[in-house]
């Protein structure tokens, strides 16, 4: 043996195991998922010990850890420059068992908290223990998609937590970036076809040690985005979060002792699984619900994508919850249409996440929320569908645009189980789809290059309620915190002034209680030789209707002004229009010279805008609930006076003839007797559409959408054949390249 | 809180005040809130059969004897047993033209019919309107819930079915 060799007697041969007991991080969580199989119950917990023995401390250490979390995010937001993250709190801290089970988690954006988990266990099943290695003072990042994450722009920060060389948990915070690199500008790009044009990428990357973060990494996020002092101060706003949270876990464990604190950690996530099916089991009915909702991109315009990405496409998301009668929750996606060659394609990991912030504002919102909830359900979200796309090359830069719509029918579907039980306070209809996404970049006002995503559309309209009418303008569906920042701020960062901000009248849903109403602003370019800007949101499809004769919310459209003479008005003093009160009679169509995109395309690469060019910015409403006829004359006539609804609506939709209540009367009957004139029997309706079907008479994307949920589910191909009594081989005769080659890839990994 | 009967009555009816309304929203749920419930709506509704489950606005799920359990609007309209789709047995109109949406809709705000259009489904005794689907054209008419009702009365409420 040489010297050399004999040296390295000294080293240790093997790391020691991180885990509990002398085991490995990853024996923990085998060990955990073992058990929870076994015995149905968080780590086989039979009794909660801790909180039987000594409820108020119990208490206490939660509040303690909950405390710390909100805290961390209220003061690291603080070292944020971005609006995003600064004004609209688009960011959340959340603390995790050894194995990446969430214990607790602040408030903001909390779709994150299962991400997080899901990267976590990335880490620990991936042998990082061993290979980076997995050691007090380490930071990790992730904000792959396929690991967890619903997008690249939420990039995590994950800190390992350790007390005398064990592991004890983590902490991690996300933060919703403005840039993200992608092919195109702003945090939800729509351009990317591929996942190689959706931005930076980190997939589960140690990124420093001994608290800091490698400079290789500082540097490579300067040059990844087009926004790198926001990059830059989100990643030290996350890090010090994570610090905030570790330091809190510390104290209580020096406080509380490591027992106590192990024992806690764990008993709380069963404590969360138990609360969350009591609350099932307290506020809804057992059964099946169905609530199916559809999303376009409309892409066959787009001269510069390639040609197999240059087609119009409808996603279908026949989403089905199920309540089984153990108190199980079951949400299932059978039947989705095709993951496409666009960036609205999802994981799983996006999906649940979902799932978690609906359900802390449906069901568990005044209790412990934590990973207990996820152990309470179960889910389907097919291979080869948008939801769950299994491809490593698919885009899900903008995962949020369908996965938002879809989502909608979660709400509805709970809506109805809680009527049934009375809860009748807790009723919503669907909410707003959180659109326009006013995004894009170039070079701003002050001539440097830049890139915005605003954030006003975190205040669309809310669903109606079963005794109230929706929020105005102030809910998101993945925030529980609407806030749509200062235009003040926006201005400053975005070469854009706001000629006007005000209600768009029509945008919510009519019903008998109407859903929250929407806005627009009127945006001028301002000082910029160039900046391209794209529209995202719906102008086909309704996302959703409403409850029980409650309508949809209005679809959105676009108006943009390019080479307008505005300015030229302005300079001569003549009148300008600030809004678009009625498309259907627009003003800022007749007064302004240019070139107009005033149509229903809604979702848009983008285009160049520059000095005085207009752009129209229209936020969502939420869907109506109830019949409109019995909506109250008085809230119709303050509809109109509050600018909600255009006057001459107040007829056509809820029978009012504004100023006279008798005449009101009598139009309203009057519409009850047309509607039994217009209507027909359902089943002889049934017979006209499906002559309609067997005669393939629709547009090729709804066919290519029937074929693509018929080719990837024989269980929807045969209900839908079945409703319709059609033949057993009955199919649409249209391609699903998507399908086939998903079909294969999926063979392919099940043969490997 | 403790939320009364009468308080549930006057919360239906729109009485309470917004700040009320909140507080219920906020609070822990009493646990008889079923009960109650159904004892409301059943002085409302202008028949006799025991109400078992409400089903949404206007329609509710009663108990006709002999094991049988229909879907019934409040007029008195009875549609078919709880696990067929009431809708089915319902009066239908589709707006699929751009002048029938716009009577609901300004021009450029109701979508695109092609793509997806409005099926309104009517009480055929009453013409209230019970619900709105927005789908593409040939799409199954959906079955919005399918009750447990035995799961319901027997393993969660731990009594019979009336």
């Amino acid at each position: 043996m040489t010297i050399v060799d004999r040296s390295r007697d000294l080293e240790r041969r093997e790391a020691r195991a991180i885990g509990w007991d002398g085991r490995t991080a990853l024996e923990m969580l085998e060990e955990s998922e073992r058990l929870m199989a076994q015995t149905g119950r968080y780590q086989g917990i039979d009794q909660l010990e801790l909180k039987a023995s000594d409820p108020i401390r119990y208490e206490k250490l939660f509040s303690r850890l909950r405390g710390g979390l909100v805290t961390a995010r209220e003061t690291a937001l603080n070292i944020s420059a971005s609006p995003i993250v600064k004004e609209i709190g688009e960011l959340c801290f959340a603390l995790y068992t050894p194995e990446g089970d969430s214990v607790a988690l602040s408030t903001g954006i909390i779709v994150h908290v299962h991400t997080m988990s899901d990267a976590i266990k990335y880490m620990v099943r991936q042998g990082y223990e061993d290979d980076p290695g997995i050691a007090s003072g380490d930071i990790f990042t992730n904000n792959d998609a396929t690991i967890g994450d619903v997008h690249n722009a939420d990039v995590q920060t994950i800190v390992p937590i350790f007390w005398e060389d064990e592991l004890i948990g983590w902490a991690a915070g996300v933060t919703h970036e403005i840039d993200i690199g992608a092919k195109t500008p702003g945090s939800v790009p729509v351009g990317p076809i591929s996942r190689f044009e959706d931005g930076i990428d980190l997939p589960a990357k140690k990124i420093g040690s001994g608290d800091r973060l490698w400079r290789d990494h500082i540097l490579a996020g300067l040059k990844g985005t087009r926004t790198p002092m926001y990059w830059t101060l989100d990643e030290k706003t996350r890090l010090a979060g994570c610090h905030m949270i570790r330091e809190a876990v510390e104290r209580v464990v020096l406080e509380e002792g490591i027992d106590t604190y192990k024992r806690f950690i764990r008993e709380v996530i069963e404590d969360g699984r138990r609360s969350f099916q009591s609350r099932l089991r307290q506020l809804t009915v057992p059964g099946r619900y169905r609530a199916p909702a559809f999303s376009e991109v409309p892409f066959a315009k787009e001269q510069q994508l390639p040609s197999y990405a240059r087609r119009d496409t409808l996603m279908h998301a026949p989403l089905e919850l199920r309540i089984t009668r153990e108190g199980m929750l079951e949400l299932d996606y059978e039947g989705a249409s095709a993951w496409g060659y666009h960036s609205m394609n999802c994981t799983p990991s996006a999906m649940q996440g979902a799932i978690w912030v609906q359900l802390t504002q449906l069901l568990i919102c005044n209790d412990k929320v934590n990973d207990g909830a996820y152990f309470g359900l179960r889910s389907n979200f097919p291979p080869g569908t948008w939801s769950n796309h299994s491809n490593p090359q698919c885009s899900t830069g903008i995962a949020w645009s369908f996965l938002i719509p879809s989502f909608t029918g979660f709400v509805k579907s709970f809506s109805r189980a809680l009527q049934a039980r009375g809860f009748v306070e807790e009723v919503l209809a669907p909410y707003g789809l959180t659109a326009n996404a006013f995004q894009g970049g170039g070079i701003d006002q002050y001539g440097r290059q830049s890139a915005t995503t605003n954030f006003g559309l975190s205040c669309v309209g809310g669903g109606a309620k079963m005794v109230l009418d929706g929020l105005d303008y102030a809910a998101a569906m993945w925030n529980p915190e609407g806030d749509m920042g200062d235009m003040e701020m926006w201005e400053m960062i975005e070469p854009f002034l706001y000629l006007s901000q005000r209600v768009k009248p029509n945008t919510a849903g009519p019903g008998r209680h109407r859903g929250g109403s929407g806005y627009e602003c009127l945006r001028l370019a301002w000082k910029t030789p160039f900046y391209e800007m794209q529209n995202i949101g719906n102008g086909y499809c309704f996302i959703q209707a409403g409850l029980w004769g409650g309508y949809p919310a209005a679809t959105g459209y676009r108006h943009n002004v390019r080479g307008s003479d505005m300015l030229e008005l302005v300079e001569a003093r003549k009148p300008y229009p600030l809004s678009e009160p009625d498309p259907a009679s627009s003003e800022l169509q007749r007064a302004v010279g240019g070139r107009h995109d005033f149509d229903i395309e809604a979702t848009t690469l983008p285009e160049v805008m520059s000095h005085g060019d207009l752009y129209l910015c229209m936020f969502r409403g939420g869907a109506g609930l109830g019949d409109p006829l019995e909506r109250p004359y008085e809230s119709v006539q303050e509809d109109i006076k509050e600018g909600f609804l255009l006057e001459r609506y107040a007829e056509s939709i809820y029978g009012v003839v504004p100023g006279d209540r008798h005449a009101t009367n009598v139009r309203r009957a009057e519409l009850r007797e047309q509607r039994g004139r217009r209507a027909m029997p359902v089943r002889e309706w049934m017979k006209q559409e499906r002559q309609r079907i067997l005669e393939h008479n629709m547009i090729e994307p709804v066919q290519r959408m029937y074929a693509e949920s018929m080719r990837l589910s024989e269980r929807w191909a045969r209900e839908f054949r079945q409703f319709w009594e059609l033949p057993e081989n009955f199919d649409f005769p249209v391609p699903t390249p998507q399908v086939e080659l998903s079909k294969a890839m999926l063979a392919q990994e099940a043969g490997s | 809180m403790k939320l009364d009967t009468q308080t549930l009555r006057d919360l239906l009816d729109e009485k309470l005040p917004r700040g009320q309304v909140r507080a219920i929203q906020s609070s822990y749920k009493d646990a008889d809130r079923f009960e109650k419930y159904l004892t409301v709506l059943q002085e409302r509704v202008p028949w006799d059969e025991k109400i078992v489950l409400p089903f949404g606005e206007h329609l509710f799920i009663v108990a006709k004897g002999s094991g049988s359990y229909v879907v019934k609007c409040d007029c008195g309209h009875e549609f078919c047993d709880y696990r067929e789709n009431w809708k089915l047995e319902a009066l239908i109109n589709v707006r699929s033209t751009p002048a029938q949406l716009q009577e609901i809709y300004p021009e450029k705000m109701h979508g695109h019919p092609d793509y997806n259009s409005l099926r309104e489904f009517f009480c055929p005794g009453c013409r209230t309107l019970l619900e709105v689907e927005a789908v593409p054209p040939g799409y199954p008419v959906v079955h919005d819930f399918l009750p447990d009702l035995e799961g319901f009365y027997e393993d969660w409420l731990g009594r019979k079915l009336p």
